[in-house]
C-alpha cells in the first residue's frame, strides 16, 4: 500500500455542512489569556495588561501566578483617579513602564496589552507604544494588541500578539531564496521535531513564529510561504499577506494524519519529491499510528460533544473521527474561519452539527439531550458535568500541552482516553 | 494605575458572586464582557462545587456597544429569570460594563419582574471583593429583610420565656476560608449551649429564610469583613445585638461563648464549662516545649490575622513579630492588636512589600495566605496558611473548622506540624555528625521543604490545584538567585569561619550567617572569623 494515499474526505467539499450560529451567553475565556502560553514562548518579552482588578484576577486565577519566582506579566489596574482624569493616562502609564523595567531589566520586548475597560475608555494604547518605544528604544522595543474580551476570544489573543509582531519582522530579502515560516506557538519540543523533519527534507530556510527570542524574529517578504500551526490566526494571516507572504493550505498537524498532510503541503510547495517526503516522515508515522493505537480501544464509537473555547476544536474532532474512531455529535467553536479551516471541514463527518458562538445554556440543554461519552469543555463547566455523571476533558489542557506531530500523536489520543479510563478504575 | 502581579482580593463583584452562589434559588445577572466568566472556574474549580454558580452573564462583545447593550441585558434578565425561577435577582454590572452606564436597576425594574430585584452598584475602580460581598449581602437583607421590618422606634417585644433564645449566624460564603466547617462547629457550639438557630445566611440561605432573619434575638457576625454592615442595619432596624468576638482558638471560643451567653441572657460562666479542647494541653506538653518564643509573623485578612496572632503568642507561646493584613477597611484592628505585641502594623496588597518585611524581621515561621506560603518557601522558612484568599487546598475533603474548639485543635496542627518536632530537633543536632546523616537530608516534617534552611525550597508546584496550573503555565521560571555573593563593602567570611558555620545544624544557620552579617556590617568587621561568629551569637542570643 502506498503510504501516501490518504483516506478521501468523507464529505464532498460541495456539501457545505450546516452551522448553528447562537449569539448568547459565552463561556470562553478573553484573549488575555494568550498571556500565560506567549510569555513562556517569547522569552525576553513582558506582557503589561492596563486593564481592572478583575484582569489581574483573571490571570491569576487561570495561570496560578503565584508559581512563578517573578512571572514576566503584570496588570496596571487602572483607578478611580485615571477615570475621573485627576491623573493622565499617559503620565502613569510612563511610570509603570518605568518601574518595571527598573526591575527587569532583561526585557527585550514589551506588549501592552489592551483590556475590556482600556478599550471602552478608549485608551490610545497604539499610540503610547509608538512614544514608549521612542523613548526607549533600541534597548526596548514597545508593542500593543488587544487581548480584550469584548474582542478577542481566548485563543485569539495569540493571534492579535503575533499580528501585532509582524510588522516589526524584518524585511527579507527581495532575491532571497524561498522560504518556509511556521506560524503559531508551539511547544520548543514540538518546533524541534518539524525543524528537524523539514532540515531532513531538505529545506534550509525554515523560521519559526513566534521565536523564543525578541532579538530572532523570522523575516518576511513576497518568497515567504508561510504555514499555520494553529487554526485561530486569522489576524497574523492577514498581516503576513500584507507583506507578501503567501499561505501554504493545509489541515493542521494534530494526530498522524494532520501531521503528514500539513508536512506534505509544505514538502510540495518548495518540491520536496515524494521519495524524500516517504523516507522522512515514514518513521514518525508508523511510531504515531504505534501510539495511538493503545488509545484506539478505548475511544473508537464513542461520542464526543465539544463546547467552544479554542477554535481548536474543529481539527480536534477530524482527527478524532478520522484516526481514533470517535463520533462527534456536536463542535462548537467560538469563531469558525472557513479559508483556514477548508481541508478540515472537507474531512469532518457527514452530518456532524457545527455550532459557532454561544448560548451556553441551551448548549447545555443540547448538550444533556445527546448524552455523550465525553465532552470538551472550559473549567466553569467541567465538574458541574462530572457531577451529573458526564465524562469531560478540560479544553485548557489542549492549549498548554505539546499535541502537534507524529511524536505527540498518541500523548493527545490519550489526553482524551484518561477521563474515559479513569472512571472504569474508581470504585467508589 | 498600579501596577500589579498578584491581587490579594479579587474584584468587587467575585464577591457579590461568592454571596449568590452560597445561597439558594437567587441568581445574579451580571452586565459583563465573555471574559469575565472566568469568576466561574473558581466555584468549579477552587471550590469543587458541582454546580455551576447561579450567574448568567451578559458578554456583550464590540459590535454590541453602543447599540443594544441594554437590550441585551433585558433579555438575558428575562430568560434567566424563566430559566432558573429564582426567588430573588441580583443585578449588577462588573468593571467594563460599569464604564458603558447601562443602568441595570433601572433596566431591571422596567421588566417588571414578581420577584424581589436587588440592584447592586459595585464601584470596581474603587473596592475590592470583600467590600462587594459584604455590600450585597447588605443589600440583600435591606431589600429582603427590610420588607418585614417594624416601624422605626418600635420596641422589639420581649422573647416569650417558653423559647429559647435564639440568633442567626451570619457571614459564611461560598469560596470562604473554611466557612463550610466554621458555620457547622460554631452550631455545634450554639446547639450544646441550648440557644436555637433561626437562620444561617448567606451560606445555603434562600431570600424567604432572609425574610425570617428579625425572629432572631441577636446576630452571630462570624466573619465581620462581609457580614458586619448587614449585622449593623439589623441591629438599628430589628434592635438585635450581634457578637463582637470571633472563636478563633480557645481563648477565642471561650469569650465568644460569654458573649453569647450575654446576649442570650445565660451565665457566661456557665457557658465556658463544658468547653473542651485538646490545645490547652498539647501546648503544655513537654514536647512543645521547643515551640517557645518562636518568632512569627501573621498576615491575612485583617479579622483573621488579629485571631491567629492571639493564639500563636497566648495558647502555642511564639512570639509574635509582624502583623498585618490586606484589607485597609479592618486597618485599625489591625493596628490596635500591632501595638499590643509592639511591632509595627503592616497594612499592604502588594505581596512584594508583605516578603521584603517578611525578610526584614527575620521570623521562625510564617502565618499568611498563600501567598505568603510562597514567600515563605523562597525564603526557606515554614509557613501555614491561615486565611483567605483560597486556594483548592484550603477546600480539605475532611472536616477542618478554623473556629470553635475542634477549630483550636486543627489550629494546633496548622500551626505547629510546619515546624520541626521537639524531639526530632535534638536529635538531629545530636547526630549531624553521624556519616549516615548529611544536610540535605530533610526533616520528615518538613514535607516538600527539601534541603536545609539556607536552600531556597525548589520552586515547584505541589498541589493539586498547582499541578493543573503548572499544565497550563509550562515549566516555572527559575528560582530566584540563592546565596547572595558578597556585594562590596559586605563582610566575607573567613574559612574557619565557614567551617564552623557547617557545625550549626542546618535549620538554624541561615538565620546565624544573618546575624552574623548583620553584626559583622554594624561592628565594622570586614571578615568574619570563628570570633566574629561568636561574638554574634551573645550578642543575639535569647
Amino acid at each position: 500500500m502506498n503510504e501516501l494515499s490518504l483516506k478521501p474526505p468523507m464529505t464532498p467539499g460541495c456539501d457545505e455542512p450546516t452551522v448553528l450560529r447562537e449569539r448568547g451567553q459565552r463561556e470562553v475565556f478573553c484573549g488575555l489569556t494568550g498571556i500565560i502560553w506567549m510569555h513562556r514562548k517569547i522569552q525576553d518579552a513582558f506582557f503589561l495588561i492596563i486593564g481592572s482588578r478583575t484582569c489581574a484576577h483573571l490571570m491569576q486565577s487561570a495561570a496560578g501566578v503565584m508559581i512563578f519566582a517573578e512571572p514576566r506579566f503584570a496588570t496596571a489596574i487602572i483607578e478611580e483617579r485615571d477615570l475621573a482624569g485627576m491623573a493622565d493616562a499617559n503620565e502613569e502609564l510612563d511610570r509603570v513602564v518605568t518601574r518595571l523595567l527598573d526591575r527587569r531589566p532583561d526585557i527585550k520586548l514589551l506588549f501592552l496589552v489592551g483590556s475590556c475597560p482600556s478599550e471602552v475608555i478608549k485608551l490610545d494604547l497604539s499610540r503610547a507604544s509608538q512614544r514608549l518605544s521612542a523613548q526607549l528604544s533600541p534597548k526596548v522595543r514597545v508593542l500593543n494588541y488587544s487581548g480584550s474580551g469584548i474582542e478577542t476570544t481566548f485563543t485569539q489573543g495569540e493571534d492579535a500578539c503575533l499580528a501585532a509582531l509582524v510588522p516589526s519582522l524584518p524585511a527579507e530579502a527581495a532575491d532571497s531564496a524561498p522560504s518556509l515560516m511556521v506560524v503559531g506557538a508551539l511547544a520548543d519540543v514540538v518546533e524541534d521535531q518539524f525543524d528537524r523533519m523539514f532540515k531532513a527534507m531538505g529545506l534550509d530556510n525554515v523560521r519559526f513564529l513566534p521565536s523564543g527570542s525578541a532579538d530572532n524574529l523570522p523575516p518576511v517578504g513576497p518568497n515567504t510561504h508561510y504555514l499555520l500551526a494553529q487554526p485561530f490566526l486569522a489576524d497574523t494571516a492577514w498581516h503576513l499577506e500584507d507583506r507578501g507572504a503567501k499561505r501554504i493550505a493545509a489541515p493542521f498537524p494534530l494526530g498522524e494524519e494532520g501531521t503528514t498532510l500539513w508536512l506534505q503541503a509544505a514538502a510540495r510547495t518548495f518540491g520536496v519529491s515524494d521519495e524524500v517526503f516517504e523516507s522522512v516522515t515514514a518513521p514518525g508515522r508508523e511510531r504515531a499510528r504505534r501510539a495511538m493505537a493503545h488509545q484506539s480501544e478505548r475511544l473508537t464509537g464513542k461520542r464526543i460533544f465539544f463546547f467552544p473555547d479554542s477554535q481548536l476544536e474543529i481539527p480536534l474532532a477530524r482527527f478524532l473521527s478520522r484516526e481514533m474512531g470517535m463520533v462527534p455529535v456536536e463542535v462548537g467553536t467560538p469563531y469558525m474561519h472557513r479559508e483556514h479551516l477548508a481541508e478540515e471541514l472537507d474531512m469532518l463527518p457527514a452530518g456532524v452539527r457545527l455550532s459557532e458562538g454561544q448560548d451556553v445554556d441551551k448548549q447545555l440543554d443540547r448538550c444533556h439531550a445527546d448524552a455523550p461519552d465525553l465532552v470538551v469543555c472550559g473549567l466553569g463547566l467541567a465538574n458541574p458535568l462530572e457531577a451529573e455523571g458526564i465524562a469531560t476533558k478540560w479544553s485548557i489542557e489542549l492549549l498548554f500541552t505539546p499535541i502537534q506531530g507524529y511524536e505527540q500523536a498518541g500523548d493527545l489520543a490519550e489526553l482524551f482516553a484518561r477521563p474515559l479510563v479513569r472512571r472504569t478504575r474508581l470504585e467508589v | 494605575m498600579k501596577l500589579t502581579v498578584w491581587t490579594y482580593e479579587g474584584p468587587p463583584h467575585v464577591g457579590a458572586m461568592r454571596i449568590a452562589t452560597a445561597m439558594k434559588d437567587v441568581h445574579y445577572i451580571l452586565h459583563a464582557p465573555q471574559g469575565d466568566t472566568y469568576a466561574d472556574l473558581l466555584f468549579t474549580m477552587i471550590e469543587r462545587r458541582k454546580t455551576r454558580p447561579p450567574v448568567t452573564y451578559t458578554t456583550f462583545q464590540a459590535r454590541d456597544l453602543g447599540s443594544d447593550t441594554a437590550e441585551l441585558f433585558k433579555t438575558a434578565c428575562k430568560d434567566a429569570v424563566e430559566r432558573f425561577k429564582p426567588q430573588a435577582i441580583l443585578v449588577g454590572a462588573s468593571c467594563t460594563a460599569e464604564l458603558i452606564q447601562d443602568d441595570p436597576a433601572g433596566l431591571s425594574k422596567a421588566l417588571n419582574l414578581d420577584i424581589p430585584v436587588v440592584p447592586l452598584e459595585l464601584p470596581s475602580y474603587q473596592r475590592k471583593e470583600n467590600w462587594g460581598a459584604a455590600e450585597t449581602f447588605y443589600q440583600m437583607v435591606r431589600v429582603i429583610t427590610g420588607a418585614h421590618a417594624p416601624a422605626p422606634g418600635a420596641e422589639r417585644p420581649e422573647r416569650s420565656a417558653d423559647r429559647p433564645p435564639s440568633c442567626n449566624i451570619l457571614g459564611g460564603t461560598a469560596l470562604g476560608f473554611r466557612h463550610r466547617d466554621d458555620v457547622i462547629e460554631v452550631r455545634r457550639l450554639l446547639d450544646a449551649l441550648g440557644v436555637a438557630v433561626n437562620v444561617i445566611a448567606p451560606w445555603e440561605a434562600t431570600p424567604a429564610d432572609l425574610a425570617r432573619l428579625g425572629d432572631a434575638d441577636f446576630n452571630v457576625v462570624l466573619y465581620p469583613e462581609i457580614a458586619e454592615p448587614a449585622a449593623r442595619w439589623l441591629e438599628k432596624t430589628f434592635k438585635q445585638p450581634r457578637t463582637k468576638t470571633i472563636p478563633v482558638g480557645v481563648g477565642g471560643t471561650r469569650d465568644f461563648l460569654r458573649e453569647v451567653a450575654g446576649l442570650a441572657g445565660m451565665d457566661p460562666d456557665k457557658a465556658v464549662e463544658t468547653a473542651e479542647s485538646r490545645l490547652p494541653w498539647y501546648a503544655r506538653s513537654v514536647d512543645s516545649n521547643y515551640l517557645t518564643g518562636k518568632r512569627v509573623f501573621v498576615f491575612g485578612e485583617a479579622n483573621r490575622a488579629v485571631a491567629i496572632a492571639r493564639v500563636a503568642k497566648e495558647e502555642l507561646g511564639f512570639e509574635v513579630v509582624g502583623l498585618g493584613c490586606y484589607n485597609r477597611e479592618f486597618a485599625r484592628d489591625i493596628r490596635d492588636a500591632a501595638a499590643t505585641y509592639g511591632v509595627e502594623p503592616l497594612i499592604s496588597d502588594d505581596y512584594l512589600e508583605v516578603e521584603e518585611k517578611i525578610a526584614e524581621s527575620q521570623p521562625e515561621m510564617v502565618l499568611g495566605t498563600q501567598m505568603e506560603r510562597h514567600i515563605a518557601k523562597r525564603l526557606g522558612i515554614p509557613c501555614a496558611v491561615i486565611s483567605a484568599p483560597v486556594h483548592v487546598q484550603d477546600f480539605p475533603a475532611r472536616f477542618s473548622p478554623q473556629m470553635g474548639f475542634e477549630g483550636a485543635n486543627v489550629l494546633f496542627d496548622t500551626l505547629v506540624h510546619p515546624l520541626m518536632m521537639g524531639l526530632e530537633e535534638h536529635l538531629l543536632g545530636m547526630f549531624r555528625g553521624d556519616f549516615e546523616f548529611n544536610d540535605e537530608a530533610s526533616p520528615s516534617h518538613y514535607g516538600h521543604v527539601s534541603g536545609g534552611v539556607t536552600h531556597p525550597a525548589p520552586q515547584t508546584a505541589e498541589s493539586v490545584g498547582e499541578t493543573q496550573i503548572k499544565v497550563l503555565a509550562g515549566a516555572p521560571e527559575a528560582p530566584v538567585a540563592d546565596q547572595p555573593v558578597a556585594a562590596p563593602g559586605e563582610p566575607v567570611w573567613d574559612q574557619s569561619a565557614e567551617k564552623e558555620l557547617k557545625k550549626i545544624p542546618f535549620f538554624v544557620r541561615g538565620k546565624a550567617r544573618r546575624n552574623t552579617e548583620i553584626y559583622a556590617k554594624e561592628s565594622g568587621v570586614a571578615t568574619i572569623t570563628v570570633e566574629t561568629l561568636y561574638d554574634a551569637k551573645a550578642h543575639f542570643g535569647k
